[in-house]
Order: structure tokens, then sequence, then C-alpha cells
């Protein structure tokens, strides 16, 4: 049953084929199976076998919906009541949230399972999930190499099959790079789509979550869920919820595809360009046209990116005083002393240097030089975007210039690390909705289409993936060892 | 761009943040490289541009100034690290 999706396992539990409740054990199970892998850093099995129960008697009630039943796992930034909620940091190590995110919420409400929180790079810098307190996550398809980050827990716990699926949350590509690099469909929602209310906040104009699943059509059942308006996000778009799974059948016939030639350029790996068109060949046969499109300024993303996501970081992390909650220092000397060495103990050498950056690109004297420069970039970079999607209805390129690197390979130069994201990271800038879908394999490691599409256009893109899905199986791969 | 190791022990200061004395030639180092990289966007001429803030620049939501949660101080205090009568306990600051 581990190997199904959440629309065939919606199906086998209507049917009474097996119970939420056994459905729960078997993917425990394979939890306590797969812990090498490290892609849980909390498994609530006991909180999981009593919503399973709920979930049933809901069934038996007569009130069950797509989700009631499904077991999924949380990347631990969302706010989850009576559990901890660490954000991969020590900081939080010691946090048991007094309040549940919006999205848990909105997954308690359907009825769904959650079966743990997932390991994540610390505070969701990274790219790897090698910054996260509790330690690496293997990639289920090469044990050896990084599941990708932020949301690598969330990632391999997917194509591990260890639950039906995940949540995760995108600030420069955290989504859909560890979607990627584990051969998982992952989606980015428009900026605005899904409440960030009680999740965790890295850089509060980036920052959105999304689904991490097996294939387009589950991120499209799980979106239906997660989305809408939220009074208590100040930046909760107002807008109708549109029935994602409705417009799945959308036919490809007359889709004009836009193809970035800044995105086909010397930086990315051969293979991956191969493969990449070959699936693009297939969006063709299905009746989309192809058009190759320019965006000039795509090649600042990384700079004003790097920018704008640590200066909101530095102000979003000074809530972390060791005053409130969190970790506090022992036997501080003074109140600078019980600041300074709280936050020194208890934050990672990464996300040092990122409080370190913003910190200094906010300070008196570099503020127009660094922030208010980005932000006109941003502009600019949005501008390209805008102008680009109304030529065409969709934008597709490469997810990550490389597939899954070594753990360790990278974690020596922060720079080579950052640009890891090179390709998604201008999607956050402009706001807009994105997905990785698996398109192919280079050395038996997994390869990501992306596709971009205008703002609230996720039923078109989840379309898209899912039609490609129909003709192709590479999302219906699993990992040697996993099956 | 490159910085001193002082500017990095001032920037610290600014953040309260501690940083190991052993690190802070790293510190140093990698944040010149990460300067350098945001002077690429030096090349671009931005004077005529309006800066971004939001995506869809969007306007911040206001609300109607009414009471609309409850009193949670006890909830919340139960994971601070020390209070003492529904106070947060901190180092004296003043003698």
């Amino acid at each position: 049953m581990h190997n199904c999706t959440i629309a065939e396992l919606a199906s086998s539990l209507r049917t009474g084929e097996f119970s939420s409740v056994e459905l729960t054990q078997a993917y425990l199970k394979r939890i306590e199976q797969h812990q090498a892998l490290n892609s849980l850093i909390t498994v609530t099995a006991d909180q999981a076998l009593m919503q399973a129960q709920a979930a049933d008697d809901m069934r038996a009630a007569g009130q069950a919906g797509l989700l009631t039943g499904i077991p999924v796992i949380h990347k631990d930034i969302f706010c989850t009541k009576g559990v901890k909620t660490s954000c991969g940091s020590k900081m939080l190590d010691n946090f048991i949230a007094p309040y549940n995110a919006t999205v848990i919420e909105k997954f308690h409400a359907a009825g769904a399972v959650t079966l743990g929180k997932s390991n994540m790079d610390e505070f969701a810098m990274g790219s790897s999930n090698e910054t996260s307190y509790y330690g690496p996550v293997q990639n289920p398809w090469h044990t050896a190499a990084v599941p990708g980050g932020s949301s690598g827990g969330s990632a391999a716990a997917v194509a591990a099959r260890l639950c039906a699926a995940a949540t995760g949350t995108d600030t420069g590509g955290s989504i859909r790079q560890p979607a990627a690099l584990c051969g998982i469909t992952g989606l980015k929602p428009t900026y605005g789509r899904v409440s960030r209310y009680g999740m965790i906040a890295y850089a509060s104009s980036l920052d959105q979550g999304g689904p991490m699943t097996r294939s387009a059509e589950d991120a499209a059942i799980m979106l239906q869920t997660m989305a809408g308006f939220d009074d208590k996000d100040s930046t909760s778009v107002e807008q109708p919820v549109p029935d994602y799974l409705a417009e799945l059948n959308k036919p490809l016939d007359g889709l004009k595809i836009g193809l970035p030639e800044e995105f086909f350029g010397t930086g990315l790996n051969s293979d991956i360009a191969q493969a990449l068109d070959a699936a693009i060949d297939q969006f063709q046969k299905l009746g989309a046209q192809v058009k190759s499109v320019s965006m000039p300024h795509l090649q600042y993303a990384i700079p004003a990116y790097y920018v704008i996501a640590p200066a909101e970081c530095s102000a979003n992390l000074s809530r972390f005083d060791g005053v409130r909650f969190g970790y506090r220092c022992e036997n501080p000397a003074d109140l600078t002393d019980l600041y300074t060495r709280s936050r020194g103990e208890a934050f990672g050498k990464e996300v040092k240097r990122r409080i370190l950056i913003g910190t200094y690109a906010l300070s008196a004297g570099y503020y127009d030089a660094y922030y208010l420069k980005a932000q006109k970039v941003r502009r600019l970079i949005t501008e390209d975007f805008k102008a680009a999607l109304t030529e065409v209805d969709v934008l597709m390129g490469p997810v990550s210039p490389s597939t899954a690197f070594g753990q360790g390979e990278k974690t020596g130069d922060p720079i080579q690390m950052y640009l890891s994201d090179i390709y998604t990271i201008a999607v956050n800038l402009a706001g807009l909705p994105a997905l990785s879908i698996p398109a192919g394999f280079v050395d038996g490691k997994p390869v990501g289409l992306q596709i971009i599409g205008d703002y609230f256009a996720e039923g078109r893109l989840l379309s898209s993936a899912h039609q490609y899905q129909q003709v192709t199986d590479w999302h219906l791969q699993t990992p040697e060892g996993f099956d | 761009m490159s910085l001193t190791a002082d500017t990095v022990k001032k920037i610290a200061h600014l953040a309260r943040l501690g940083i190991d004395t052993r690190d802070i030639d790293d510190y140093t180092q990698d944040l010149s490289g990460i300067l350098d990289l945001m002077t690429q966007m030096n090349a671009l001429d931005t004077d005529a541009v309006t800066p971004m803030a939001h995506p869809m620049d969007q306007v911040q939501r206001l609300r109607a100034d009414t009471v609309t949660e409850s009193d949670q101080r006890r909830v919340f205090q139960a994971i601070a690290p020390q209070v003492e009568a529904g106070l947060y306990l901190v180092p004296k600051v003043i003698e």
C-alpha cells in the first residue's frame, strides 16, 4: 500500500480494502525500518494512530474527504500544537509549539494523519539539508548524496515511501530543488496562496508553503486543502481557490511553452539538458507549442536574493533572544551576554552567516547600496517574467544545475552552495508559482523539470504536469531498496 | 569588496550574535565573497526603477481595531526559560 498515490489510497480507504489505522501502522513501520535516512526529526506515532482512528470514525459517519485518513509528514517549520517544532535548530530543540499553523489546522480539519515532522536545513537556510542541527538526510536514490534542501527530509520521506505526501516550504527553491533531487513532484504556490501563519519565518516576502508528492494529481489534492485566504496572515491573498482536480484533465493542445535562453546556457550539465529536451519534446507531442524567450535580468537573481533574504532573516531571527522561548545560555552575566551567548551557542554557522550579511546590508550607510538596490533589481526580474508570460502560458527549464551532489561536497564553500538555486530563486523574487516534476535520470539520479506559471495559475501548472505524467513513468520509479 | 575582521566583529555586535574568535577569519572571508557576489548588481542602471518590497506590490491589509485574541499568557509562559509571578526573568538591567 505504501507505493500508492493519495488518490489510490483514498479509493482503497473508501472501499474498505484497509483502514487508516492499518495504513498508518504500515507507514510507521517503514519509518522505523528506514531510520538511517534521518528524514524525520520527530515521529508522532501515538498521535498518528489516534488521528487514524478518528479518520476511520469520520469515514464511518460518512464525512470523509480525499485526505481523510491519509498519513502525511509536515516540515518541522510548521508549528504543531503540543509537538516539538524545531525548525532544524538547536535554538528550538526545546520548543513545544503552543498553537497550530493554519496549514496544520487545515490538514486536521480534512482528517489527515500526521506521522511526524521532517528534517530540514536550519531555519530553512540551505540547499542540501546539511545545516540541520539534527544531522544530514540521505537521498534514497543514492545514500551518499544529499536530498537537496531546505525541505530535504520531506523530499526523502516521500521518495522513500515513508508517507503518502509531505509539506514543504520554498523561499529560494526549497520545495522544488529537493523534489528534483529526490525524484518527486513539488509545487511552490503563488506568494500569498497558502497561509504563512505559524510557519516559522525566514524571509517573509519570499516564503511560501506547498505540497511535495508522488504525482501532480496528489499535489492538486494537497493544494486544494492547503490554499485559501487566512486573516491571520497579513500577506494572504483574498482570491477564491479553484477546483484544481477538475482542472487536471485540461488538454495540453495549444499550450504555449516559453524556454528562457538564460536557463539553457553554459552552466547547465549537458546530460540534464538532454533529459529536459526529451521532456519538452514530449510536451510538443501532446500538442504544446514551444518558443524561445529572453529574460536578461535573470543573472542578477542570486545577488538580489542574497541581499533580500538575509536582510529579512536578520530581522525575523531577532525574536530568538533567549527570553520568551527557545534556548537560553547558562549563567548570563548581563542582558547583552544573555542575548549574545544564547544566539551564539544555538545558531549554526550558515544561519549566523546570513544574519551577519543581512545586518550588514541593513546597517547605516549601506542600506541604499544593497537593500534598496536589490529591491530595484527584484522589480526588473519580475518585469522580465511578466513580459515573458504575456507571450507564453508557462515557462520551462531546469530546477537544479546538477543532480544530487555528494554529502560534504559543497559545505566548505557557501557561494557554490548558493549557486545550487540559480534556476529557482528568481521565481520567489517575482512571487510566481512553479513546480518540479521528475523528467528522467542521469547516472541513476533523478532530474527535475521546472514549470513556471503566471500568478495564481497553479491549476495550469498542475494540469500540464498531470498530462505529462499520463504518458511518462518517471514519477512512478522507486529507489532501490524502498519498493 | 572585502571586509575586515573588525567590521565582522562590529556587525556581530549589532546583531547580538556571539561568534567564536577562531571563526572570525572564516566569516570575514565568506562574507567578503558574498558581498562580491552582490556587487554584480552594480552593472545595472536602476536609477529610474521603483523598489519592489513585495511580490505583486500588495498593500498591507488592515483590520478593524477590535479585540480578537484571548489571553494566553499561561500557555506562552509555560515554554519560557525563566518566569516568575507571570513575568519573564532576565539578568538585572538597572542597579
